[in-house]
């Protein structure tokens, strides 16, 4: 379980964040969405450490992230797995080598349990026997699979996805969100997924969160996001004409 | 603002030299940073040495013409000005432009494509990672690359001052050979180290923090390389009134 309380961040005289609190259960995919200056990514940037918030709470279970330093925190980040938005793959190393090179670095398992494992993550996002392929040599959609096997090669409770479906075409989109879906059940990761894709929203979001102009305005279920009489989330997420027809018929 | 940078180059070398999460691996890249910096960087020392050796002789015989100083003193001259200020200051020079430029993109690139932000989530001191090995292999590799700069110089000033006939072999052979004084290689091999230190150091510096996309990592490795030329100026000078 994340909590998240009272959060609150700026940069320089720009407030991104302003009070948001929220609860990410574990087994549960949790969307944030919101349109693109919303915080979004900031937000999420906070609960993984990569910004400060200039004041509230990140609690893992009940240890308060933010309060740690660096060396603290270390125990709660190798519990937590990654997708970025651009994969960040590391450029000079080979897909097995990026997968394998967490558990080189914190673990005690030969060679041989290394790759074992870097080939099962493989196999689990559908990626067998591309071990020896550079980052360059990969498509986007397989760039972000790979993302996805790296940020589960140390089996992390804590799963944080920005933007896993940007610059996917809308099957791949698919694939990669049921993949997200599939090894949130299995593992019983708690899954933050920061996104503005609709499909993913309607999809996949057992909890969403609304951000509007650095400041949360709903909270809810997919099943509930239909019948909300928020005007800027209708606004945001029934915004073409065939979104709108959609909602009609729901 | 030079403070403000000060302070973060100063806060970013405190993150650099914390322990090592495993050794191993950091060893493995120290090895492959020796690699690039010095094996890859032996070609154009040896070009850039060799000729300025040669040339410096042949200048300095042309403005000793006298018959009340021996030729050999064109070899020491040139020995002594390689030793302590051309294979060094000159060498770091090349290498602040070869090698700073390069470790400025390549760590400006994994800031830009969020590979470091991908270290720090995996719980690993990304200063550490990327910039210690760099700094040891430039500390230790920066020297030689010296070493060998000087034993060129003094080789191309052989062939360079005998093949124009500004000097005989024998007579340039007197003369480097002559009233060698050791302290001057010490002078060159601290001048190395140091030069080492800030090609790595600063250029890592600049491409760490930069911010935005191609264009400003591009930016950064430029700037990277002016510092650090200042820097290695700045250096030789203190260093040269300090120990001379």
């Amino acid at each position: 379980m994340i909590t998240v309380q009272d959060i609150y961040k700026s940069f320089g005289d720009n407030e991104v964040l302003r009070g948001i609190s929220a609860k990410f259960e574990p087994g549960k995919i949790s969307l944030i969405i919101g349109g693109s200056g919303s915080g979004k990514s900031t937000l999420l940037k906070c609960m993984v450490g990569l910004h400060e918030p200039n004041k509230g709470k990140v609690l893992y279970q009940d240890q308060d992230f933010t309060r740690m330093n660096f060396e603290e925190r270390i125990p709660i980040r190798k519990e937590i797995g990654m997708l970025f938005q651009n994969s960040a793959l590391f450029d000079s190393m080979t897909v097995e080598e990026n997968i394998t090179f967490p558990l080189q670095m914190f673990s005690d398992m030969s060679k041989k349990e290394r790759i074992d494992r870097a080939n099962f993550c493989l196999e689990r996002v559908n990626l067998e026997g591309r071990n020896e392929l550079f980052p360059a040599e990969l498509s986007g959609g397989m760039k972000k699979r790979v993302g996805i096997a790296r940020a589960i090669a140390m089996t992390p409770k804590y799963l944080f996805c920005d933007e896993p479906n940007s610059g996917l075409d809308p099957r791949t989109s698919i694939v990669i969100d049921e993949l997200i879906q599939d090894i949130t059940e299995e593992y019983n990761t708690t899954t933050v997924v920061v996104t503005h894709d609709m499909n993913s929203v309607m999809g996949i979001g057992q909890y969403i969160l609304f951000l509007y102009q650095g400041e949360k305005r709903w909270e809810g279920s997919n099943k509930e996001i239909a019948h909300t009489d928020v005007e800027e989330l209708n606004d945001f997420v029934f915004a073409s004409p065939f979104m709108k027809i959609a909602k009609e018929k729901f | 603002m030079f403070f403000t940078s000060f302070g973060k180059y100063l806060l970013l070398l405190k993150s650099v030299f914390k322990k090592p999460e495993k050794a191993s691996i950091y060893w493995k890249e120290i090895m492959h940073e020796m690699n690039s910096i010095g094996v890859g960087s032996l070609g154009l020392i040896a070009i850039i040495s060799t000729f300025i050796g040669a040339v410096m002789t042949m200048q300095i015989a042309f403005q000793l013409v006298s018959d009340l100083i021996p030729n050999s003193i064109i070899g020491q001259i040139n020995r002594d000005s390689s030793i302590l200020e051309l294979s060094p200051t000159i060498s770091a020079l090349v290498l602040a432009g070869k090698v700073g430029s390069s470790i400025s993109s390549q760590i400006g690139s994994m800031r830009v494509t969020e590979q470091i932000d991908a270290l720090e989530i995996m719980g690993i001191n990304a200063p550490g990672y990327l910039i210690l090995p760099k700094i040891l292999a430039g500390v230790t590799m920066v020297p030689v690359l010296v070493i060998l700069s000087i034993f060129l110089a003094l080789s191309g000033g052989l062939v360079g001052g005998s093949l124009s006939g500004a000097v005989t072999a024998s007579d340039y052979i007197m003369g480097i050979t002559g009233d060698f004084n050791g302290y001057t290689v010490a002078v060159a091999l601290v001048k190395a180290f140091v030069f080492g230190f800030v090609i790595t150091s600063v250029a890592a510096y600049h491409g760490f923090y930069v911010k935005g996309g191609a264009l400003e990592v591009g930016q950064a490795s430029t700037q990277g390389v002016v510092v650090s030329c200042i820097m290695i100026l700045a250096t030789d000078y203190i260093l040269t009134a300090l120990m001379l």
